[in-house]
């Protein structure tokens, strides 16, 4: 299997009023088709970051700095390499070969809308050629069935709808549905268009196992419950089948009785739809239920990549080993890391990890380790390997 | 349409905004029926210019002839506020409408964009907002010369930079929201973000701050009027009404309440209209945020 992401010396840094930020520093990380990848490291340790940089949505004042995400385009078999594409090439990606669902689902959803509105915008966005040919399906079938005065009245619209409905479905953006979708009365000719993309959105949401979907389609966000909230979210971030779902903590927010159902949900999605998943979490154990491979991250660079079990039972940076340690345990005295978490405004020189690291050596001060493959797949950016 | 009957519902169920709706319809009835509840005279050329009786000061009490009665120079009081409410809406919506378009687009770009933009377009609301409203008014409307025209320049440039302020404030709150991010997300462009997901989320508080305003504006072009800034003289505007009734508040040591009405009627006109703007503002918001409103 090959990559469907490359990113190599990604550097990220945020300009603030106290100084710069190092967000994201000299990062090297591969995302293979279909695999859930899992990045787990402290608050602050960059996770999001690389998240949103994939996207290219980093905030401001924040900025890429350096280095290349190569994007595997399984439709055109080629690659794109995604920070020298245009904006509006990049729109075209995100939410469609690449969407991402977020932390907090109450705060995802925007409240004045419908749930159904909010995902058929994404169909509209996205797949507007589709919905073309769908609408042409149901304009032909009105002309086909069609018959009394009624219908030979309105036989001249159904043809001029047709006719506009097939100019959507054939060319990329057609100047004339495009020009009529902005004048107010000829608007209601295209009606056909989110009709099409509402049943496309209520199938959507039958599909991440919501009961009832045509009614819940119809109901406000603050209408819902958190879990419901999610598999909403999660339909929107499904809705055009990418290639790339990046879901950040996507369970942190919720119970644990839903989460574990989120997590099912995460794997039936992977298995039926072909994504790779990039799960961002800070919990291990939820890592190590979804993941296929697991990045640890600490204060901006990588510190260790390895399959899960490989990771779970053969941690070898002294930071994994730390993490593994903190999870608390039945019957085991809860250990922590000592020290804080590096200053991203001035971070420590050489290894990041170095201060609160049990087996620092004079080199970690002046030299940062790269990533070295100790075992198959297994690789570790430490200077004891 | 369930959502009309929602709304529709929502609006009647508060007393006071059913209110604020009863009080603004029949305004806007006596606005569009003007020229069949007050008849202009026979070849009355402009209807907008009050028929005046005679030309004396005294005011005259209500009468067959005159059901409000006259005020100074014998012009009608009841054709005067009957017509003078078309000058109201037209005073109030157009200026709201301009400034609100303004200050949406302005506010909005300034808000969402940040940085340079921001800072331009802020510091030129600065500019206008260092001046004290009124008199900025003022020294625009005699600039141009009196007339409604004006006054409607005068109140549009005094009132924008308010409203793109507080879009802008509303705005860098809204832009913060997750919701805001997901959006970009899914791949919608900076304009959609704006117009579908940021402004339908900050605009709720500019729209009550707008039907509040309508009432404010009118009656700043009111006191534009009674400052003899307003309308050409015998143009019907409640505002030039209670200018006419300037001296005749009180009346002879003898009878001190005996022209009550020259001041009175068009005032009260003036209070219904703004009161009910005032009330609609509230009711705008309850229905129109599906937040506040489907509970």
């Amino acid at each position: 299997m090959g990559n469907l992401i490359r990113i190599r010396d990604l550097t990220v840094r945020f300009y603030t009023y106290e100084g710069v930020v190092h967000a994201i520093d000299d990062l090297d990380l591969d995302i293979r088709q279909g695999e859930t990848l899992g990045i787990v490291g402290e608050t602050g340790s960059g996770k999001t970051m690389t998240a949103l940089a994939i996207l290219r949505l980093i905030p401001y004042p924040g900025r890429i700095e350096s280095g290349s995400i190569v994007f595997f385009d399984r439709d055109l078999h080629s690659e794109i390499e995604l920070l020298k594409l245009s904006e509006d090439k990049m729109r075209s990606i995100r939410g469609n070969k690449i969407s991402m669902v977020f932390q907090e689902p109450g705060a995802a959803l925007n409240p004045v809308y419908t749930i159904g509105d909010q995902i058929s915008e994404v169909f509209l966005l996205h797949q507007r050629r589709e919905l073309g040919k769908r609408a042409n399906k149901q304009v032909d079938r009105l002309l086909r069935d069609g018959d009394g005065l009624a219908a030979s009245i309105k036989r001249p619209f159904w043809h001029w709808q047709k006719r506009l409905y097939n100019k959507i479905a054939q060319e990329s953006n057609p100047f004339e549905p495009r020009f009529l979708s902005h004048v107010p009365l000829f608007r209601r000719l295209l009606w056909r268009l989110k009709n099409e993309s509402k049943l496309l959105t209520v199938d959507m949401l039958k599909d991440v196992e919501i009961p009832d979907a045509a009614r819940v389609a119809v109901h406000y966000p603050h209408e819902l419950s958190g879990g419901m909230k999610q598999r909403a979210v999660i339909a929107m971030a499904l809705a055009c089948s990418p290639e790339l779902l990046i879901a950040d903590e996507p369970t942190t927010s919720l119970d644990v009785t839903i989460q574990a159902q989120m997590l099912e949900l995460f794997r039936r999605i992977k298995v039926e739809k072909g994504a790779s998943v990039l799960f961002i979490t800070h919990n291990l154990g939820v890592a190590s239920e979804v993941c296929d491979r697991v990045a640890v991250m600490y204060a901006g660079s990588l510190c260790e990549v390895a399959s899960v079990e490989e990771l779970f039972l053969h941690p070898s940076h002294p930071y994994t080993k730390a993490l593994l340690d903190s999870v608390p345990m039945p019957g085991k005295e809860l250990q922590t890391i000592p020290g804080a978490l590096a200053d991203p405004l001035n971070p420590p020189s050489g290894c990041r990890f170095h201060p609160r690291c049990p087996s620092a050596t004079p080199v970690c001060q002046q030299e940062k380790a790269k990533l070295k493959e100790i075992s198959k797949d297994h690789m570790v950016a430490c200077h004891l390997f | 349409m369930s959502d009309w009957k929602f709304m529709a519902r929502q609006l009647v169920k508060n007393p006071l905004s059913l209110a604020g709706i009863i009080i603004i319809s029949i305004f806007v009835i006596i606005a569009i029926f003007a020229p069949l509840i007050a008849p202009p005279p026979e070849g009355h050329l402009d209807h907008y210019m009050i028929p005046r009786d005679g030309y004396s000061a005294t005011p005259k009490l209500p009468s067959e002839e005159h059901i409000f009665g006259t005020t100074e120079g014998q012009y009608d009081i009841f054709y005067g506020v009957i017509w003078g409410t078309r000058s109201a809406f037209r005073v109030g919506l157009v200026v709201i409408g301009i400034v609100l378009v303004t200050g949406i687009l302005l506010g909005s770009l300034a808000g969402y964009f940040g940085g340079i933009i921001d800072e331009v377009i802020m510091r030129i609301t600065d500019i206008f907002l260092a001046f004290p409203a009124l008199i900025l008014a003022m020294a625009i409307v005699a600039a141009l010369g009196p007339s409604l025209r004006s006054v409607m320049i005068a109140l549009t440039v005094v009132s924008w930079p308010s409203y793109a302020r507080l879009i802008r404030g509303d705005i860098l709150q809204v832009r913060e929201e997750d919701y805001i991010e997901a959006s970009r997300g899914i791949g919608a462009s900076n304009f959609r973000v704006i117009m579908r997901h940021a402004l339908p989320n900050a605009i709720y508080p500019t729209l009550v701050m707008a039907s509040l305003d309508i009432g404010a504006v009118v009656l700043t072009a009111a006191a534009l009027s009674f400052l003899g800034l307003g309308a050409p003289e015998g143009y019907a505007d409640w505002g030039q009404l209670t200018s006419f009734a300037r001296n005749w508040i009180v009346g002879p040591s003898s009878d001190p309440l005996r022209y009550w009405f020259a001041v009175t009627i068009p005032g009260l006109f003036i209070l219904f209209f703004v009161l009910g703007w005032n009330l609609l503002g509230d009711a705008f918001r309850d229905i129109l945020d599906p937040r506040l409103a489907r509970r």
